[in-house]
């Protein structure tokens, strides 16, 4: 843009319309809507580091937490970010068919990894370990159920993008659309990988 | 009102929740009677409506229009009809406090004074101050850098909905159960299920959660606007420093609004689920809520006033005549306090118990934050001197700014030294400095803004012997309603009570009251003003799209722009880019105009926006269906609007040649 001062100083104004591509913000500003995101889950990170070993007398990290389970919750989530880059690479050499079934495994990965957080929040229920029994256990049950929500929801996502890829093909409105839910999915990975470290992790040390 | 033991969230009525006949305020005569005003008023409008068949005109033009001009527009009515709701709360108080002295329990009971103090932060901070600098930067900030509109033109609609929505909801509170009695900050445990079990949190809750989303929505679509349109030629250091001003804004709305999210959401897993985060059993921590909400809470301060900042600069530039002095220090300023407004949190709570060595940094990097400020100070009056100044309205709010703030500003840094603070704090003496930097920095720079802007928007100049009248009653009445303030906190006066014992103190009192009558005077002086500029406009028409003798892009266009904005996308060699264009004999073209692409309007905004409403309704009263229901809808009727890709259209070539050549005739009828 700068480049254009100069060049001309009589010049006030374009005679052609310049070219806008069509969504040539939605990128920065859904990077922006991630750092917000992020900030959310910063402010819960940060619950928990407050609240983490405030245990009221109840069950800590040691006597919850199931590792090698959760190991396997992890693999899922890891299985799903690497299905999805497959998904891309098959999207920019325009091959419609296996990006939308490796999207179609990413989803499946995105489904398991919520059964099994499902699953092992209603053994800690069971337990009586119950989001009300402490502020350890209702921050881990908020941090832990908010990165839960977002899987979710990315999976909502993905299935309408699949519907409309099919509807319209790769137009370039659709391979935004992926590409936005690309960096929502690894956003995801990253912040789990963050649960993973200070919650589970960092939990079985103390 | 509800009643006072905790109803569980699910022994409540499976259609009505927790609703009954007793939440509706009939024993309260104050509010009944307003409710039947506000009945009355609102039946006559929408019978007005109806009789002159402007429904259509009002959702087809206005209510789904994506044009930020529109949008900047409405979200200006809907801050000053609030400030209406929000002045009325303070007049109240100010007549209670008058009046409740020497056993004298005045006109309110506790109950109903706590609400309307809560109410009156609530609604001034975020339905009066956010809709107007929200509004302002909308309408401005994309004519300012020569850009058609903004970059999700969809969002932006969406976004002034969502506010709209939370004010409803907070309207809504007056007459349907009650309002929060906590305080502003509703802070816990007192914001807790068990010292507050009726619907006023929730209704305080669900308010600012539905409103946050179209603040932090809008943040992020101005930030794009500002980063990705600007004109060709503009480079960031060349751009108008009402935009500098507005990008850093949004940089903190969209760095701090997530935490007022967060920290929502836990008060409300608190209070409908039984967590423990904010209470005083199961390890909880209220202090956490206290230390997560002023992290939100001082950035907002700046959310506020920067915009101000970048209004004030361009009146003082626009009415100097002169370039505005240090242009650059002005951006590094701003910036600075950008960041600082993060460093800055705890002198909030200095007598929470941190400790000495917390609370002499937080009172250094609070006086520090006072620097850049003061540079500001200093920029606008070098502008000033030497410079051809017109005291227009504009240039006059800017003056009472300067003076104002500075008392304002030197009271802050006051309360910043932690023993002064632990002697002042929680006095009337923080009120009237918040009070005073408020209504000093916002409230003068939304009224500058309005007067500046108001030819642009609409094509006539706005009335000034009722603007003057209302100048000078508002600027004497906050002088008259703050400085007994300041009087009564010196003396150990706290903030929020109802009556007082000690006879000797009513005068201040009375004194202050009289300073709200005369501000009641000033707001009504300012409605007469918009009542005889609107009757008057043929006399103060303005052709020229420049009345003021502008410096930047928004006045080289036509009163009010076309939808468009340029015809021609205009091309920048100078900061000051009209006044650039001006003074190097800039032709306006008159021929070769193209076809305009621009987005289509949509509804999709207020639908969702009309079931957030109904999903806080559902929440606020334990109506689960409705909850439900709504939540249901909003994702359906959100990814409804994911199939349509149909989103823009072009303006005939025809459109805009018949609006530019009704502007070149305009124009030169104005010169002959």
């Amino acid at each position: 843009m700068s480049e254009m001062a100069g060049v001309n100083r009589d010049l006030f104004h374009l005679p052609e319309e310049p070219h806008h591509p069509e969504g040539s913000s939605t990128m920065l500003g859904f990077w922006m809507y991630l750092m917000s995101d992020c900030l959310i889950f910063a402010m819960l990170f940060a619950t928990y580091g407050v609240l983490g070993t405030s245990y009221a007398g109840g069950p800590g990290p040691r006597e919850l937490f199931d590792l090698p389970l959760v190991a396997l919750n992890t693999s899922m989530l890891l299985l799903s970010s690497i299905t999805y880059g497959f998904a891309m690479l098959n999207m920019t050499e325009r091959r419609q068919g296996p990006m939308l079934a490796w999207l179609a495994v990413t989803g499946l990965f995105g489904l398991a990894f919520l059964s099994i957080e499902l699953y092992e929040f209603a053994h800690l229920i069971h337990e009586g370990a119950v989001p009300q029994r402490s502020a350890f256990l209702s921050s881990f049950f908020t941090l832990v159920g908010t990165h839960g929500l977002h899987v979710l929801f990315g999976t909502i996502w993905l299935v309408v993008l699949m519907v409309q890829v099919r509807l319209k093909g790769l137009i370039p409105a659709n391979c935004r659309r992926l590409m936005c839910l690309s960096l929502f999915w690894h956003f995801l990975d990253v912040i789990w990988i963050g649960v993973f470290t200070f919650v589970y992790l960092m939990g079985m040390l103390r | 009102m509800a009643s006072p033991m905790t109803v569980s969230p699910f022994a409540v009525s499976p259609l009505f929740g927790r609703f009954t006949l007793e939440s509706l305020p009939l024993h309260e005569p104050i509010v009944v009677a307003t409710f039947v005003a506000v009945a009355l008023g609102g039946a006559a409008l929408l019978a007005a409506l109806t009789k002159f068949k402007l429904w259509g005109y009002l959702w087809k033009e206005w209510f789904t229009s994506v044009d930020h001009k529109k949008i900047g527009i409405m979200y200006m009515i809907l801050g000053i009809v609030m400030l209406l709701r929000g002045f009325s709360d303070a007049i109240m108080m100010r007549l209670q406090q008058a009046i409740a002295f020497g056993g004298s329990e005045g006109y309110l009971n506790a109950h109903h004074y706590d609400q309307v103090f809560t109410a009156h932060g609530v609604i001034m901070i975020f339905f009066v101050a956010m809709p107007i600098v929200t509004g302002l930067m909308n309408y401005v900030v994309p004519l300012q850098i020569g850009a058609r509109d903004v970059s999700f033109p969809f969002l932006n609609n969406f976004s002034f909905w969502m506010t709209a929505s939370g004010a409803v909801l907070v309207m809504m509170s007056l007459f349907v159960g009650e309002f929060a009695q906590t305080g502003w900050l509703a802070m816990p445990p007192l914001s807790g299920i068990a010292a507050s079990p009726g619907v006023g949190v929730d209704y305080y809750i669900w308010a600012l959660q539905i409103a946050g989303v179209g603040t932090l929505l809008s943040g992020v679509n101005l930030i794009a606007t500002i980063v990705k349109m600007r004109a060709p030629g503009m480079s960031m250091m060349k751009m108008p420093i009402f935009c500098w001003t507005s990008l850093c804004t949004n940089i903190l709305i969209v760095a701090a609004f997530p935490v007022l999210t967060a920290v929502l959401a836990l008060l409300s897993l608190d209070r409908y689920a039984g967590t423990a985060f904010f209470t005083n059993t199961l390890g909880g921590n209220p202090m956490m809520y206290v230390n997560l909400i002023w992290i939100w809470g001082h950035p907002e301060v700046y959310i506020l006033i920067l915009p101000m900042f970048g209004v004030f600069s361009e009146v003082t530039s626009t009415f100097s005549g002169k370039r505005l002095f240090g242009y650059t220090s002005m951006v590094y300023a701003t910036l600075v306090i950008t960041i600082l407004a993060y460093l800055v949190w705890l002198h909030h709570f200095f007598t929470m118990g941190s400790g000495a060595s917390v609370n002499s940094f937080f009172g250094i990097t609070t006086m520090i934050i006072s620097i850049p400020t003061g540079a500001k100070i200093f920029n606008w009056l070098f502008t000033m001197y030497r410079g051809r100044v017109r005291f227009e309205l504009p240039m006059m709010w800017t003056v009472a700014f300067m003076i104002t703030f500075t008392l304002g500003g030197m009271t802050g840094v006051l309360l910043a030294v932690p023993p002064a603070d632990f002697v002042l704090h929680n006095s009337l003496f923080l009120v009237a400095h918040f009070h005073n930097v408020i209504i000093g920095g916002v409230l003068f720079g939304a009224f500058a803004a309005i007067n500046y802007w108001w030819p642009k928007a609409f094509g006539f100049k706005l009335e000034t012997t009722w603007g003057k009248r209302s100048f000078w009653l508002w600027v004497s009445g906050f002088y008259f309603a703050f400085v007994p303030l300041y009087v009564l906190g010196l003396m150990g006066v706290t903030r929020r009570l109802r009556t007082f014992d000690d006879p000797s103190l009513q005068i201040w009192f009375i004194i202050a009251g009289f300073g709200a009558f005369l501000i009641a005077l000033g707001i009504a002086a300012m409605l007469v003003q918009f009542y005889v500029s609107i009757r008057d406009r043929e006399q103060l028409r303005d052709v020229t799209g420049d009345p003021w003798n502008g410096r930047t892009l928004e006045w080289a266009t036509s009163s009010p722009p076309p939808d468009y904005n340029f015809a021609f996308t205009p091309v920048v060699h100078d900061g000051d880019a009209w006044a650039d264009m001006k003074a190097r004999g800039y032709q306006r073209p008159i021929s070769g105009y193209r076809p305009i692409h621009m987005p289509s309007n949509t509804g999709t905004g207020v639908i969702l926006a009309a079931l957030s409403v109904a999903f806080g309704t559902g929440m606020i009263w334990y109506v689960w269906w409705l909850a439900v229901v709504s939540i249901v809808g909003i994702l359906a009727v959100a990814i409804g609007h994911t199939f349509n890709y149909k989103r823009d259209f072009y303006i005939p070539v025809e459109d805009v040649t018949r609006h530019e050549d009704a502007r070149t005739t305009a124009l030169m009828g104005a010169v002959a």
